[in-house]
């Protein structure tokens, strides 16, 4: 690589690499055998053609922020940073779309886009840290996504290079592109079919005002279903959020949001559009949620108010990691009416673990933040934590959900892929995998478990001396 | 109904004989040649799961869409895609399968965008499940959005889980003296602005303009817009292509194209649609030349209706992007029974 690549984007002196052994979930570490920050498609190109001639893993990494370990590191190979690939190519507000590198920060593109009144609209927890280049990874969503979708609806195309270096264009500025929607299967993928180099993003105009509902309730079952009757009553919030009693407190002691701190569970219900719209539809929201047991509502009197009222929910990891020495962040997600079910089976594991558990939730779309609390260096605890998310996810697919919405698989539920699909599934992802990178060096061992790793799990897992799937080799 | 469907995949992939999946049959004008014994999905249809306050609705393929429109309007919801029918016996299978959307697709997002699972029969004959019926679901890849719009050649669709949209609560259409190039200024300016914009379409010098939403929203932007009110069912003409502009020999073409794209300067008349993204001509002039115009714009050119489909009806794919097809569809359908030819020759 030193004959590409200039001195100072190769890092391989463990004081160099340390900083890369994670990601977000830091319970996994690994330290790389060498770190690359190429600043041009063309070393892009060279360091994959180079990895894939020499089969040598390759593991993309954007700011590691993701909290399911996609981007720890190849003990054995190539971690490539794409930190260096931050600069806006363009900005076109009549088309409205933004060309940008991948390692450039969520929260930039609406600020370069603002001075033409648009904005891009997922907006993940993380979004002041977090890369695009790594949203597209993880298909990332945010506390918008009911009305305004996912990163996947928002990506009109993107650049880059399949792990032989060869050069790849999916979808581009029109609405669709011939053949096979390959942008949508490339899109939270998890850096595992290709390095994606360049991306285009669909802007939206910036709606001309918005207002948010605070409102509590005294039962969290209660809550749920006025989530469910929202929707009901035929209404879209742009944002609706759900925070239990033992989140609000975590987060009032920290950024002060003006959380009503009695009730059992809060609920953040937004509106935006014209201020004709707002208004009409914050008085239907606001009958909706009186009906179905609101105790009080505020309603945010002007834009300072409502982000404040923001500020909590989106502080909400950095405020429980103030109350407890760690803390586990999971991601399920579920049908919105099984929500007081998983509720009070999430009660339940707290009792059973001995573990405290705030809950945050992308209410609107079914989507759980359980904030499992513990402390690392207390090893029971840790094991502790990590049954106690295991059961909640699978409870997740019980009810007919899923283990990850928004986080992605990474290394942290890979095992949990074993209870959500069948060895038929997996078969087809790994073969889908292997039209992208045959030899299997893109950031090999993640999202989709071997058959042989499943028949292991599920052997562990083993109900009246009857185990799962027999016809299965194990070891 | 399903073990049957894979029983004949098994025994057609066994003799390497080709299989057309087919629903009603409305879409059999589009794509390249039909061939194979048709499998009609007719045999299994219905709806599985629905509930108004998830948003979502699970059928079995050969629902009639006719159907499940008018379940959804019942409790004021729809499919947001808006999906042209071409014919009363559509269905949910064949509607998902085209992968294709209507007038709403600028505002509302695509097909792709509102499909959440599926259940697919794959060319070994197995049952396979991808997605789900919740809203954000990252485990695995996105396998069902990659079945949408691939013209059956990936697979059986046997169910599908589709995200729903409230109904809007008023609907406006307002029509307005435009030339080409002003209008699709006009088009990309309205939609860059906090709008309820759910429709346009241009066509000889008239700029037609749907707005969706509260009444109170929809009032406010008619007044900034201006124009004439004028008869909603103009959508339904564009989107069932029964509209005048749709009749007559030449071949009809879709051009996709980014939605500032200047006028085309192609022979033919044309209907635009989509903000300026989707252009619709009905043009006799070599295909090559068309799509040559699409390629410089950055866009591709679909021949979407013609008697002689010689040119092959979708725009050729890069090298690298074909090989990936080829790949991905050897994958899925080992024995290339399903729709042989009808997307690439060579899928």
């Amino acid at each position: 690589m030193r004959e590409f690549l200039p001195e100072r984007a190769i890092l391989h002196e463990e004081e160099d690499t340390r900083p890369y052994e994670c990601d977000g979930l830091t319970a996994y570490r690994q330290l790389p055998m060498v770190v690359a920050l190429p600043e041009t498609e063309d070393q892009v190109q060279r360091i994959l053609r180079t990895c894939s001639a020499m089969k040598i893993p390759v593991v993309p990494r954007g700011a590691g922020t993701g909290l399911s370990g996609g981007a720890l590191p190849p003990g054995d190979g190539v971690l490539l940073s794409m930190a260096k690939f931050m600069r806006v190519l363009r900005v076109d507000p009549l088309a409205r779309l933004a060309v940008v590198q991948p390692g450039v920060r969520n929260a930039v593109v609406s600020e370069v886009a603002a001075p033409f009144g648009l904005y891009y609209a997922p907006d993940p927890s993380s979004q002041i840290a977090c890369t695009i280049g790594g949203n597209v990874s993880e298909n990332s969503g945010g506390v918008h996504c009911l009305k305004y979708g996912l990163t996947l609806h928002n990506v009109l195309g993107m650049r880059g290079f399949t792990i032989d270096g060869e050069p790849l264009q999916l979808g581009g500025e029109a609405l669709d592109a011939p053949g096979y929607d390959l942008l949508a299967l490339a899109v939270g993928s998890e850096g595992m079919l290709c390095v994606v180099t360049e991306v285009t993003l669909k802007l939206l105009p910036k709606p001309q005002c918005a207002r948010v509902i605070m409102a509590s309730f005294d039962d969290v079952e209660k809550a749920g279903m006025a989530v469910a009757e929202v929707i009901a009553a035929g209404i879209v919030p742009a944002g609706l959020e759900m925070m239990d009693r033992p989140a609000t407190r975590a987060v009032e002691q920290f950024v002060q949001a003006g959380y009503d701190l009695e009730a059992a569970a809060i609920l953040l219900c937004e509106s935006d559009g014209t201020p004709e719209e707002v208004d009409d539809e914050v008085e239907r929201m606001k009958a909706v949620l009186e009906r179905a047991g609101a105790t009080r509502m505020t309603v945010s009197r002007d834009e300072a108010e409502r982000l404040r009222f923001w500020s909590g929910r989106k502080a909400a990891f950095p405020a429980v990691g103030r109350i407890s020495p760690d803390y586990y962040c999971m991601d399920g997600t579920i049908p919105r009416k099984r929500l007081g079910e998983v509720l009070n089976f999430i009660a339940a594991m707290e009792r059973k673990y001995q573990l405290r558990c705030p809950n945050v939730f992308h209410a609107g779309d079914g989507n759980l933040h359980p904030l499992i609390l513990f402390d690392a260096n207390n090893a029971d605890e840790l094991h502790r934590t990590e049954l106690f998310a295991g059961e909640v996810l699978e409870k997740c697919v019980e009810v007919g959900g899923t283990i990850t919405g928004e986080h992605g698989v990474g290394v942290e539920k890979i095992n949990q892929m074993c209870v959500q699909f069948r060895p038929p599934e997996l078969e087809l992802f790994h073969a889908v995998k292997r039209a992208f990178d045959p030899h299997g060096l893109l950031n090999p061992g993640k999202a989709v478990p071997t058959l042989a790793r499943c028949a292991e799990y599920r052997g562990m897992r083993v109900h009246g001396g009857q185990l799962p799937h027999p016809e299965l080799p194990r070891f | 109904m399903i073990e049957s469907f894979a029983q004949s995949i098994r025994e057609a992939a066994a003799g390497r004989r080709a299989l057309r999946l087919r629903g009603g049959g409305t879409k059999d004008f589009y794509g390249n040649e039909l061939r194979g014994d048709i499998l009609d999905t007719r045999t299994y249809a219905g709806i599985v799961a629905y509930e108004p306050t998830e948003l979502v609705v699970t059928a079995r393929c050969g629902t009639p869409l006719r159907e499940l429109e008018s379940l959804l309007e019942k409790h004021h919801q729809c499919l947001p895609f808006e999906p042209p029918h071409f014919g009363a016996a559509a269905t949910v299978g064949g509607c998902v399968a085209a992968g294709l959307s209507g007038p709403r697709r600028a505002a509302a997002g695509a097909l792709r965008d509102f499909v959440l699972g599926i259940k697919l029969i794959d060319g070994r004959g197995q049952a396979l499940s991808f997605g789900g019926q919740v809203m954000k679901n990252v485990a695995g890849y996105d396998v069902s959005r990659l079945v949408a719009g691939s013209l059956g050649t990936l697979g059986l669709i046997a169910e599908v889980s589709l995200k729903l949209a409230p109904k809007p609560q008023a609907e406006a259409t307002l029509r307005l003296e435009a030339p080409q190039a002003r209008a699709l200024e006009l088009m990309n300016r309205w939609a860059g602005q906090p709008l309820p914009l759910s429709a346009t379409a241009w066509q000889d010098g008239e700029l037609s303009v749907r707005l969706s939403g509260s009444s109170a929203g929809v009032r406010a932007a008619a007044e900034k817009i201006g124009g004439a009110a004028a008869d909603g069912a103009l959508w339904s003409g564009i989107r069932e292509q029964g509209d005048g502009f749709f009749s007559g020999p030449e071949p009809l073409w879709r051009l996709s194209l980014p939605s500032t794209s200047p006028p085309l300067q192609l022979g033919g008349r044309q209907l635009i649609e989509w903000g300026g993204a989707l252009r619709w001509l009905k043009s006799p002039e070599n295909p090559k030349a068309i799509r040559d115009a699409a390629a410089r714009l950055k866009g591709h050119a679909t021949l979407f209706r013609a008697a002689d489909k010689a040119a092959g009806c979708f725009s050729p794919l890069a090298p690298v992007l074909d090989r990936l097809h080829r790949q991905l569809k050897s994958t899925f359908d080992p024995a290339a029974i399903f729709n042989p030819g009808r997307m690439y020759p060579e899928l």
